[in-house]
This record gives C-alpha cells, structure tokens and sequence, in this order.
C-alpha cells in the first residue's frame, strides 16, 4: 500500500444520504476478477445515460452531462463529500477500488457504513467524518466556489482550506500508523503467528467439536 | 465477573491479542467463500507466497453468478463463468471444501452454512459478502467483510477489529397472526433507521423474538445490516439445539453433549449493560412493505406513501423525493393502490422451506394476475428445493403461474441474467430496494414472502391477512 501524504485536492460533492454501494459500483463490474479498471464505471448508473456491461468499452455511452463527476474541474477530483451512512449496503471492496482507481483519496461525510470505513483503510482510502454541521458548511462553501479545494494533512488530522479554515478530525491510532506508513495488515498480524498459535492450542483444547 | 452481554462473551473467548492502542487480534471460526469477493484475496496469497492458515474452517461455494436457468448449458456469460471457474480453481488447488454447480448442497452461501450445520452458536463466522449478520441467529459473531479481510483471514485466521457497542432491539409481545419475521425486521429499520445500528452489535431479545424458528431468527438477523450494524445475534435456546441436532458439519457423540452444554451459556446475562435500547411493541407490528429506495423508507400495508413536504429536514425531504421520483410513485399514494410487473421470492433473507410453504399457502389454488409479466421462485439452495419438492410446493407454484428456478442469488442483485427492466416495479422477498439494484431503473420493494405471493395473485400490494391460506 501507498504512504499517505499530505495533499491539497478539488472537492466534488455528491448531495444525497445513504449513497450506497451499489450506486458506488454497481454489481456488474463486481464480476472481475482484478483489483483495478473500476474508475470508468464508478457510480455508473448516474454516470451515464446508456446501460453499460463489464469488458465492454465506455467510449460509445452517452454521459449524463449533469453529474458532478462529468464536469470539470470535478473530474478530476480528490476529496468526494458526501451526506450521512455514506456508502451503505455491500460489503464490495469494489466500492473503494473504483473511489481510488478514479482518483479520489479522500471521502468526508457526517458518517460511514461500517463495513465500507474499514475496506477504505486498507487501501489506503482514508474516510474523514466531519460534523453534519461541518458538512453542511462545506457545502455551502463548495456551492459558492466551483474549484474549491481541502488540504489534508494525515499527520497532524486537520483539513484546512485557502481561507485559514481548520477543521481537526479524528482517527484511531493504529489505522493512522498504517495508512502514513503503507503497512500491509497482514505483514503485521503475521509477527503475531506464535500468538495465533499459542491460542489456539488452548482454544481447540476447550472445545474440542470445532 | 461483571455481567456480560452476549457479544462480550462471544468476544472474550475469540480474542487472541490486544495492543495498548485498543486494536485486538480477533480469531475467525469459519470462513464463507463465494466467488465474487474471494478471487482478489487468492491472488494476493499466491503473490505473497502464503498458505491458508486454517483450510478446514473454509466452506465455499458458488452463487451470485449461478443461472436460476438452463443449468445444462452451463453460465453462458462468459465474465460470469470465469469468475465461478476462478473459484473451483482455487479451491482445488488449496484443497478446500466447496459446493460446486450441480452439487445438491450448492446455495446461496448464507442458506448452505446454517443448512449443512457449519454455522455453530459461539462461533465467529466471517464471508465477503454483508449478509453474513445471518448466522447471528446461532448465537454466533458473524458479520460481512471486505476482500482485504478475506485475504487477512485466509493468511492469519485473525482479523483486526475494534469492538463494537451493545444494542438491543426488545420486541415485547407477540406479533399478530400472520406477521413474520421480514416485517418485524423491516419495522425494526423503519424506526432506527439504516444508521441507527452503525458501530453497535444488535442483539435481539423479547417473546417475538423467542417464538421465532430458526428460518424467521435468519431472516431477522440477515437484515440487521440493513440498520447499519456490523452484527446481529439471537441467544441460543432449545430451538437453536434441535435446528442443529444431526447436520453434517455439526458436532456428533460425546462432542455434542459438550458442545450443548456450553451453548446454553450463550445469552447475555440478566444483568448486563447496554449502550442502546430500543423496543418494539410487537402487537403493532402490520405487514411491512417498502417505498422507496433505502430498506428505511417503509411503511405497513394499510399506510399511504410518505409526503416529503411533511419533512423539516431539508437533506431527508430532498432524499425523500429522489426515492420517489426514482420509484415513479406520487406522495400519498395508498400502498394498496401500487401495482407490479414482477415478483421474486428468493435471496438469502426468504428463501428457505419455511419462506416457501408462507408463500405456497398464499398462492395454492389460485392464479397469477395477468398484469404479472414474471413471478419467480428461487429456493435457497439445491436441498431446499428438493424439500420444496418432495411436499409437491413446486407444483403449487408453477399450477399459479410461477416461474420454479435453480437456486442462488438471482434477482435479489441480478448478476446473472434474472433483472428488472428499466422502470419495472417488484414486489422482492429479497433485502434491498436501492437505485439500480435489482436491474438498472429496476423498483424494488421489499415484503415478505406471504406478501409477495398475495401481490402476485392481485397484482398490486394487498394485506395478506385478508385472504384464506391453505395451511
């Protein structure tokens, strides 16, 4: 996984609660079998006009002229903010690859579906939850200025933008160690082996049917 | 000891390590595999050069690209095929247990696991797919996770984890005569909400939830994602031991009776403390039916469709309004009044014996409307249908004009061939009626099976309890 760093990136907002996965990627695209390739049909449904098929080119598929993502200087946004239980539904990984593969490093919103806010994590997606108050005045920001930009810096946990705003947010500890050094989970549940063995020689002892 | 809840003692027992930082090394008990959240997670083992840490705790099979059709031609979608034939291979290769096409036990991956008895109470129980809340209803930790999880528990046999809070959701009472288990969990949404459960483990508890099968508790703990929380459980009790008693992958002889003498321990304890309660009066509870496109948006039979001008808040009013806008209904419409073009009676929340005998019993007798276009039953799995056959209920069905498919996933996300077509409404046994989900411009609205089969005979959304069932 890539280190995190600090960036200053175009906000594209996408107004509506409970977004869910299947409007992040819909379930046609979940038939690959590769981590990559998902930025072009990333909420394809309000993407484009055309039904699309997985393999299948999107050149000849009409766009929706009036979704966010369709227009400059959105898209090629980084930071998406979105309304409460962003990302709700599935627990498709295929959601935060398709956010990534399009360029987005950053979510905000008010909150996340749980399962959505750890997939991110490990991609090194990093999922910012903002107060509703908070969110709402990025939006309104957002309605008055059309390149509107967010700094994001990890290390410190503060999203400032041009005017000297400053908004602190919160991350636990291990999840932030993780994502500003790239670490793999796995390397680092793996230093744990004897552990995981050690437990389940007492475990299996306990109950011995499992 | 302090008094614990069912989620701490499930928890206790499972954790292998915690760090100063509060991260805890959990221990998986069983791992579900399907086919379309694994092949990323294989690939990076094999990249890596690790081998699966614990190969018996696998059971994988395939279902959410399996034809409900023409079997004998194979998945004619040449997309869908690599993806089941990725499985097999990989499963071949490790040496795993899997339920390939054409095995009787083959089913959608939450209807197999409980099914063959690989879902124990106490286990943690892990699969790439968000319904796994299911196996809850064992008194078992099971929750959905990501392909990078699978992968982490294919390799460790751990995952990462912070502990959840504790809710619980007390339904008092019993329920009326002819309310089931899809409408206590869908009221139950309607009033916390799809949030209303993110963060916490919901553990259910009251009379209704006791007098609940094993078939009614799967399908309640099935939709608790759907309120935003990673888990759900129901504690275990003597219908949870005579469900289990004598499936393949459960504990036999001398192992049984140990086994049955810890899973008595497993309910939270009198006294335990909650970080949320909730309840429900059960006698309130009316036949549920959804109108939009968020499991939240839902109301009873004899209800009309919510007016977003009736909302102060603007974000929940304007969401209001794309649903129906999406939906192509007016605010105010009776639900009475809605009339569909398709209906499904499948999934992973009803498609078990149980979901198909409530919908034969509507159905028997009498005909599909015309205004119908496709009426489908999809059993659960390969022995379910088999079931569902040797009590003639497939004959019922197709006599009504149904449709009796192949088990698997089907139309609940149509990734194979069953869809809606754009602008098609569904009266959908299955658990979500987002944009898109069951087909592009698709309307789905979530019932339960009873519902679904007595929509079916009218062609629009009727109070099921008005009609004559043939028990």
């Amino acid at each position: 996984m890539e280190k995190f760093k600090k960036f200053s990136g175009i906000v594209a907002a996408i107004d509506r609660p409970n977004v869910d996965t299947d409007a992040i990627i819909p379930k046609q695209y979940l038939k690959s079998i590769k981590r990559s390739g998902f930025g072009v049909n990333l909420f394809d449904d309000w993407r484009y006009l055309d039904p699309g098929a997985p393999g299948e080119s999107n050149a000849e598929r009409r766009i929706n002229p009036d979704f966010v993502l369709n227009k400059t200087p959105y898209d090629h946004a980084q930071i998406l903010l979105g309304r409460e239980n962003f990302a709700c539904g599935s627990s498709r990984e295929h959601a935060v690859w398709a956010l990534m593969d399009f360029g987005f490093k950053v979510v905000i919103a008010p909150s996340f579906a749980d399962i959505f806010y750890n997939n991110s994590f490990k991609n090194g997606l990093l999922p910012i939850a903002l107060s509703p108050t908070l969110v709402d005045q990025l939006f309104a920001e957002l309605e008055q200025q059309q390149d509107y930009r967010l700094d994001v810096d990890l290390e410190n946990q503060l999203v400032t933008n041009a005017v000297g705003f400053e908004m602190p947010f919160e991350i636990e500890d291990f999840r932030k160690y993780c994502l500003l050094n790239g670490f793999d989970d796995i390397e680092l549940t793996m230093q744990h082996a004897d552990h995981i063995k050690a437990f389940e020689a007492q475990y299996y002892k306990k109950f011995p049917w499992l | 000891m302090a008094a614990q809840t069912l989620y701490d003692k499930i928890w206790a027992m499972h954790e292998v390590r915690r760090d100063d930082d509060g991260t805890r090394l959990l221990y998986i008990d069983r791992h579900l595999v399907h086919e379309v959240t694994s092949p990323q997670a294989f690939e990076g083992l094999k990249i890596a050069n690790r081998p699966i840490w614990r190969k018996k705790s696998i059971l994988a099979v395939p279902d959410h690209n399996v034809p409900t059709i023409g079997l004998e031609k194979g998945i004619t979608d040449p997309v869908s095929r690599l993806q089941v034939e990725t499985l097999n291979q990989n499963c071949d290769k490790y040496q795993l247990v899997e339920f390939k096409m054409g095995d009787i036990r083959q089913g959608i991956v939450h209807i197999i696991g409980p099914e063959q008895g690989a879902t124990l109470p106490g286990m943690t129980v892990v699969c790439g797919d968000s319904h796994t809340t299911t196996h809850g209803a064992f008194a078992a930790l099971a929750f959905g996770i990501g392909t990078s999880e699978v992968e982490h528990v294919l390799a460790t046999q751990c995952l990462i984890l912070n502990k959840s809070k504790n809710m619980r959701v007390t339904v008092d009472g019993a329920v009326a005569e002819g309310i089931t288990a899809k409408d206590i969990v869908l009221r139950i949404i309607g009033e916390i909400g799809t949030a209303g459960g993110t963060g916490h483990t919901i553990e259910f508890v009251g009379e209704a939830i006791s007098n609940l099968s094993m078939e009614g508790r799967m399908t309640l703990c099935n939709m608790t994602i759907e309120a935003g929380a990673r888990a759900g459980l129901v504690g275990c009790d003597q219908t949870t031991i005579d469900y289990l008693k004598g499936r393949p992958f459960a504990p036999t002889g001398e192992n049984w009776d140990k086994a049955v003498a810890y899973w008595q321990t497993l309910h939270s304890d009198a006294d335990a403390i909650f970080d949320r309660e909730v309840h429900i009066d059960a006698a309130s509870i009316e036949p549920q039916v959804t109108w939009g496109t968020s499991p939240e948006m839902v109301i009873s039979i004899n209800e009309n469709v919510p007016d977003p001008a009736s909302e102060t808040d603007r974000v929940k009013s304007g969401g209001m309004q794309n649903a129906l806008d999406y939906m192509g209904l007016a605010a105010n419409t009776p639900c009475k009044e809605v009339f569909l073009d398709k209906i499904f009676i499948g999934s992973c929340t009803n498609s078990r014996i149980e979901d198909l005998r409530a919908a034969a019993a509507v159905v028997k007798g009498r005909k599909v409307a015309d205004t119908i276009k496709l009426a489908m039953v999809v059993p659960g799995s390969g022995l379910v249908k088999q079931q569902a056959e040797t009590e003639g209920l497939d004959k019922i069905f197709i006599e009504a004009g149904f449709e009796w498919r192949e088990p698997g996933c089907s139309m609940c996300l149509a990734m194979n061939d069953d869809r809606l077509e754009p602008g098609e409404r569904c009266a959908s046994t299955s658990n979500r009626n987002f944009e898109g989900r069951q087909g592009k411009g698709g309307r789905s609205h979530l019932v339960s099976p009873a519902m679904a089969a007595a929509a079916a005979i009218y062609g629009h959304f009727v109070d099921v309890r008005i009609l004559d069932r043939n028990n």
